[in-house]
């Protein structure tokens, strides 16, 4: 259970030392899945609170960053008194192989996952070969 | 940290967030951290929020019963598993189901919630019969 519990909780991003945001707020790593198809490599990532308006998707040689804003809602008048989790922005980097056709990346945001396909290449994809027995 | 029942009384959240650790801790194991929540109040009014991705809006119960409220849903799979091969497995999936307790009885019939980009939010107003009443000495 308390594995469970590791994985559901929420990490957030380490800073390099020296480095600081400009952006005063707490930066998580989302939580992703990564399924490689014949076609395309599917990125799912959990990144609540965020819409198609507020998460940018930057390819910068092979650096694919994933980056959501998230502007936290606070109840007004309201005092906060069970804190479970904590509110920010999300922030992942993945190394792309050159297997990846970058021109057609696609994105979308559905109920806070965002949902990446990126298509392999043409000389990446998977080929069947097939198998003639003698006859 | 112990607390004296003197310091219990007066810090009633104190004593709230306690009984909802022992709550959660005796409610159905496995799922019962899932989701984390945060609770706001003013003075009658609660608000209730969690992040919960992904879920599916028909699976999703929210019932209020005195001065408890229980969330509970599930979470498809994104991708069918036989699909493709992971790399990546981090995202969580399946049921799950959370009880809260607020430290007055909830109206049921004022409860709302909304569910947005992944957030639920939840408003809970204290039931009317229950608020403190003003008696006039004529």
């Amino acid at each position: 259970m308390t594995d469970t519990l590791k994985e559901i909780q929420k990490k957030e991003v380490e800073l390099e030392k020296g480095v600081e945001r400009t952006r005063e707020t707490r930066v998580y790593t989302p939580a992703v899945d990564i399924v490689e198809k014949d076609d395309d490599i599917v990125v799912f990532a959990d990144m609540p609170g965020v819409d198609e308006h507020s998460v940018d998707v930057t390819l910068e040689k092979d650096l694919l960053t994933i980056y959501g804003r998230i502007e936290p809602e606070v109840p007004e008048n309201h005092k906060l008194v069970v804190s479970e989790y904590g509110v920010g922005d999300y922030q992942r980097t993945f190394t792309l192989s050159d297997e990846i056709d970058k021109d057609h990346i696609h994105a979308t945001v559905r109920d806070g996952v965002l949902r990446l396909v990126l298509p392999k290449a043409e000389k990446a994809k998977t080929k069947k070969i097939p198998v003639t027995g003698t006859a | 940290m112990t607390t004296t029942y003197l310091e219990r009384l007066l810090d009633p959240w104190k004593e709230f967030d306690r009984m909802n650790r022992l709550l959660n801790m005796t409610a159905s194991s496995g799922s019962s951290e899932y989701p984390a929540v945060n609770v706001w109040v003013n003075g009658d009014k609660a608000v209730i929020t969690t992040e919960i991705p992904g879920v599916d809006r028909e699976s999703m119960d929210i019932s209020v019963s005195g001065n408890t409220v229980t969330l509970s849903g599930s979470r498809p799979a994104e991708e069918p598993e036989e699909e493709g091969s992971y790399h990546r497995h981090e995202l969580w999936h399946g049921k799950f189901s959370k009880t809260i307790k607020l430290p007055f009885n909830i109206d049921g019939d004022k409860v709302k919630a909304t569910y947005r980009n992944g957030v639920l939010r939840i408003s809970l107003p204290q039931l009317e019969a229950d608020k403190p009443r003003k008696i006039n000495v004529s």
